[in-house]
């Protein structure tokens, strides 16, 4: 319980630290924002894939979803969070309903491939979206407000975030703990024998792959503000790999791993971005000697998986 | 009517190539129950190898022998450096750790060759062709292609089902325990399917380059293909691999054409010009979320 | 964690280090990936350029950052904006794709830079949306394109059958070939952009028989094409193209390039005294033949050259002087209309080998005649 308090009141420190007028120049909030947007993307992976062990290689789906239901919305002048939130999570909700039915008649890799497949259809849709630029993307006219305030813009983006992020975490946690979450954990322990004790897992596990995909969704929100900008990028195949790193490298099912995962990830990118052109050379081993090593993540360092 | 035919014969022929890549795919995914993302990587490295070793030996062929047995080595070392010590492991950290394999061999590529694209000659005994249909010729290289592709099917197939190595291995596959605690080394075992399979997809890299840009990051849209072939065929059969390859070529070809066509004749103008290609572009996504929804394990499961 | 937040710290304390007597310019690049190689040459064009100005731009001391965009829109605009709240820059030049121009316009232009552009040239900056702030060095997309139409009509080819990738991109390419082309398009097809075989447009195409064939093609998919259309021998039916046989691609088709058209506004054997000094300069350093993306940015370069010279790095001065484009460009005459898009030339090139064996394109026609692109008509600056 002590590392995601201390994860929270670090990402907290900064928004304080430029208040009381340290100079953190603009890259630090940026930098940050931007691990906290992936943060609740893949975190919300964690509940189908560490707690319910569902290896979703199409999580990219609902975060472009989300993204696009900005740009949709933007397009015709609807700016408001209290519609644009709803609509984002919905459609979500709705896609991972619809194919999540399918995706989960099969099992291991045949369901990471088929949520794939799932994946680049609406990549693809996505790039025929002529109206809505195409493949160039959707430049946004203005960002999401909050009951008419812009509350994600300039300075108050970050806060807003870490807002989000943290009752993101809290909601997840709620729902690991309860009955809910604890019959989804059994299922992907012990498929047969949940089945047995009379628990519908089919149901189980397509409300959690709709409450991923919802939550999912709010991530896609935030991205598109973030960047002022919509594109089928956001829904890329590598897009889908780099959330499951995000969550395999932070530590599997633990959900505030996930966040240190996607600091990891856009900090590695970043800061090995500085050092040489060639960064991937340092970022691929250093993938490889985590999993070598690091056997719970690096939520698991230095001690008992809390 | 000469159109179709010709396009049924591109379809089956682009399905051999990439039979060529499945194959060891599907294998060692089979046998070891190991996701290895990092075979698409090893398509890559023999293209480049073939392109180095064809320059170096100075002909194509050496150069084929040559790469495919460096990929073949490269991966045997990858095999005793990394992957032997994540058999155990759960799918993911296998994902993750040959997902990192893929960063580091692309960029390393890049380093080594450069990113601009590369060029590999067709072999001067290939390079004729013959009138297909009027006004069109087809490659002798391309003949070559599917007839290796079909002989590398037989022969694995004759590997698995008839010999004693192909006994161990469905063996292991099934039950790799019982197999070790017969007094058979299971890794010894492991390391030749492994080094089969790297094999495999290094020669198929080679005999691609030829036809296509040999350039960093080629690897992963013929991974995605494989994985679709062998997802759609049912993992770890062989038979499996090949009939979904040829179908996976077939839609490619014949079924991108005739999903656009059909789709100006039901609708107009702008919309059929706009859906035709999207649709074309998801079909074999659409094909195997299809094949999947009736067969949840593929169409030729190897394990029940 | 504590460490990078320091990492930023110490950052931006050198930001405010930073000498006021000089040229701030970011160059932002694909630079990593697959389709890196025309990143690579815009960074080398632009680097080159730098160096043989002696390290300075206008006289000032240039300092120039390099990003790599990744060829991600949101990384490129997280990467660009937290550069710019750091260091305020005068100029941004760069992306090469449009998809990465889009997302990072306006964290550039709301920050007080002038973004520059050396290759994407997308139609939505040309007409309404026109800036103040915006230059373009290139050309606007769909110029390169209309000229392969317009040289089809001045040939009289009747039926034509067109390609490109299923992208926005390649829609538009085929829309600009169809502006200018008066015949008949016998077939439009769209492939995707991974697509590795041609096998079956190429038996599309033998079918239809076409009197010319335009493609839109770029990196790997020409590559294919090129040498698949070689193998099937196609060879009685001229191929007019536009980024698919160029210096990019041309040393990974070979000979089977040898003879395709190309529709452009630059190629190497360009005869003009500023040309022959850059394309022997880059060859020298780089050792490869520079595409028009190295040639556009150089050019860039020589632009800022040209308008620091007059106007320091005073934002509202440099307009004037930038939009008087007073170099000696590559391309021979170059200046800008009103929406900041180049009024130029095109020509006509064909993939040809030199005496040192190496593919190049060379100019055979010129086609279009100081070309004005169609938006703008449209921009009210």
């Amino acid at each position: 319980m002590k590392l995601p308090l201390a994860i929270f009141a670090l990402l907290a420190l900064v928004p304080i630290l430029s208040a009381l007028g340290v100079p953190l120049g603009g890259f630090v909030p940026l930098l940050l924002g931007r691990v906290m947007i992936f943060a609740i993307a893949a975190m919300s992976l964690d509940l189908i894939l560490g707690i319910g062990g569902l290896a979703s290689f199409g999580h990219a789906a609902p975060l472009a979803i989300g993204a696009y239901a900005v740009a949709i919305l933007d397009a015709a002048n609807i700016h408001d969070a209290v519609i644009v939130v709803p609509v984002a999570m919905a459609a979500a909700g709705f896609f991972a309903t619809a194919t999540g039915a399918v995706a989960l008649r099969t099992r291991g890799v045949n369901f990471i491939m088929i949520t794939l497949a799932f994946a680049q259809m609406i990549y693809f849709a996505a790039a025929s979206l002529a109206d809505y630029g195409g493949d160039d993307g959707y430049t946004l006219y203005s960002r999401t407000t909050v009951l008419g305030a812009k509350l994600l813009d300039g300075k108050a983006f970050y806060p807003t975030v870490l807002v989000v992020l943290f009752l993101v975490w809290l909601k997840l946690r709620i729902i690991a703990a309860s009955r809910f979450g604890r019959t989804l954990s059994a299922i992907r322990q012990n498929r047969p024998r949940a089945q047995a004790l009379g628990f519908n897992a089919f149901a189980v596990e397509l409300a959690a792959m709709a409450i991923a995909s919802a939550l999912c969704a709010l991530a896609g929100v935030l991205l598109a503000n973030e960047a002022e900008f919509v594109s089928p990028a956001f829904a890329s195949w590598a897009r889908s790999g780099d959330l499951m790193v995000m969550v395999i490298l932070g530590g599997v099912g633990s959900l505030h791993g996930a966040i240190l995962g996607a600091f990891a990830v856009v900090m590695a990118e970043e800061a090995l971005g500085r050092l040489t052109q060639h960064w991937p050379l340092l970022f691929g081993p250093s993938l490889v000697l985590a999993v070598l090593f690091l056997r719970r993540g690096i939520a698991g360092i230095g001690g008992r998986r809390d | 009517m000469t159109l179709l035919a010709v396009q049924l014969l591109n379809g089956f022929q682009l399905g051999m190539l990439l039979f060529l890549v499945a194959a060891g795919l599907t294998l060692v995914f089979g046998v070891m129950n190991f996701v290895n993302l990092a075979h698409g990587v090893q398509y890559m490295l023999g293209a480049y190898l073939g392109v180095t070793c064809a320059s170096l030996a100075g002909g194509f062929w050496l150069g084929l022998l040559l790469a495919a047995m460096a990929a073949g080595a490269f991966g045997l070392a990858l095999e005793w450096l990394i992957f032997r010590h994540l058999y155990a492991r759960s799918d993911l950290d296998q994902v993750l750790a040959t997902f990192g394999i893929i960063v580091t061999l692309n960029e390393a590529v890049r380093l080594l060759w450069g990113s601009a694209p590369l060029e590999l000659p067709m072999p001067d005994l290939l390079s004729g062709s013959f009138m297909l249909m009027d006004g069109l010729r087809y490659p002798v290289y391309r003949i070559a292609i599917t007839a290796v592709g079909l002989l590398v099917g037989l022969a694995l197939a004759f590997l698995v089902n008839r010999t004693r190595a192909g006994m161990l291995i469905r063996a292991g596959a099934s039950n790799p325990d019982m197999v070790n605690a017969l007094g058979v080394d299971i890794r010894r075992l492991f390391r030749l399917v492994f080094g089969i399979g790297a094999m495999l997809a290094g020669f198929a890299g080679v005999l691609a380059a030829p036809l296509v840009s040999v350039e960093p990051g080629m690897g992963e849209n013929v991974l995605i293909l494989a994985f679709v072939v062998i997802v759609i065929g049912g993992i770890g059969s062989i038979r499996g691999a090949f009939i979904a390859a040829i179908l996976v070529g077939l839609v490619d070809t014949v079924g991108r054409t005739m999903i656009t066509d059909l789709s100006h004749a039901v609708l107009s103008g702008q919309a059929a010009s706009r859906l035709g290609p999207a649709l074309a572009s998801m079909l074999i996504y659409l094909v195997m979320a299809a094949v999947l929804a009736w067969r949840p394990a593929g169409l030729f499961p190897a394990r029940t | 964690m504590l460490k990078q937040l320091l990492g930023g710290l110490t950052l931006s304390v050198f930001a405010f280090a930073a000498q006021a007597q000089d040229v701030k310019v970011t160059v932002i690049s694909t630079l990593s990936g697959p389709q890196a190689t025309l990143g690579e040459q815009i960074r080398d064009g632009f680097n080159l350029a730098v160096e043989q100005l002696g390290g300075k731009l206008g006289g000032l001391k240039a300092t120039i950052t390099v990003v790599d965009d990744e060829l991600k829109p949101d990384v490129a605009v997280t990467k660009i904006r937290g550069l710019l709240e750091s260091t305020k820059q005068d100029f941004v030049i760069g992306p090469v794709f449009s998809v990465v121009k889009a997302a990072i316009f306006k964290p550039v232009t709301s920050a007080g830079a002038y973004l520059i552009s050396p290759n994407a040239g997308l139609s939505t900056f040309a007409g309404k949306a026109c800036s103040k702030d915006l230059f373009v060095t290139s050309y606007q997309n769909d110029q390169p394109h209309s000229v392969s139409g317009q040289f089809a009509t001045d040939q009289g080819y009747k039926k034509a059958f067109i390609i490109a990738p299923n992208y926005q991109a390649g829609r538009d390419a085929l829309t600009g070939f169809k502006s200018r082309y008066k015949g008949e398009v016998v077939s439009e097809d769209y492939v995707p952009l991974t697509q590795m075989d041609m096998q079956s447009e190429l038996a599309k195409i033998a079918s239809a028989k076409p009197d010319v064939v335009f493609v839109f093609l770029p990196g790997g998919l020409g590559i294919n094409f090129v040498k698949q259309y070689r193998q099937a021998g196609l060879t009685n039916i001229p191929v007019l193209s536009t980024f698919t046989v160029d210096e990019s691609t041309l040393p990974a088709e070979g000979d089977a390039a040898i003879g395709f058209y190309s529709g452009t506004n630059w190629a190497p054997n360009m005869d003009n005294p500023a040309n022959k000094a850059f394309v022997a300069a880059f060859e020298k350093k780089f050792n490869y033949v520079p595409g028009t993306y190295a040639a556009q940015a150089w050019d860039t370069a020589m632009l800022i050259d040209s308008a620091v010279k007059v106007a320091g790095t005073d934002h509202e001065k440099l307009r004037p002087a930038l939009e008087k484009a007073d170099f000696a460009s590559v391309r021979g005459s170059f200046k800008f209309g009103k929406n900041h898009y180049p009024i130029q030339d095109f020509y006509l090139a064909q993939v040809a080998k030199r005496a040192d064996g190496k593919l190049q394109t060379e100019i055979r026609k010129k086609v279009l005649t100081a070309d004005v692109d169609t938006y703008a008509a449209e921009c009210q600056m």
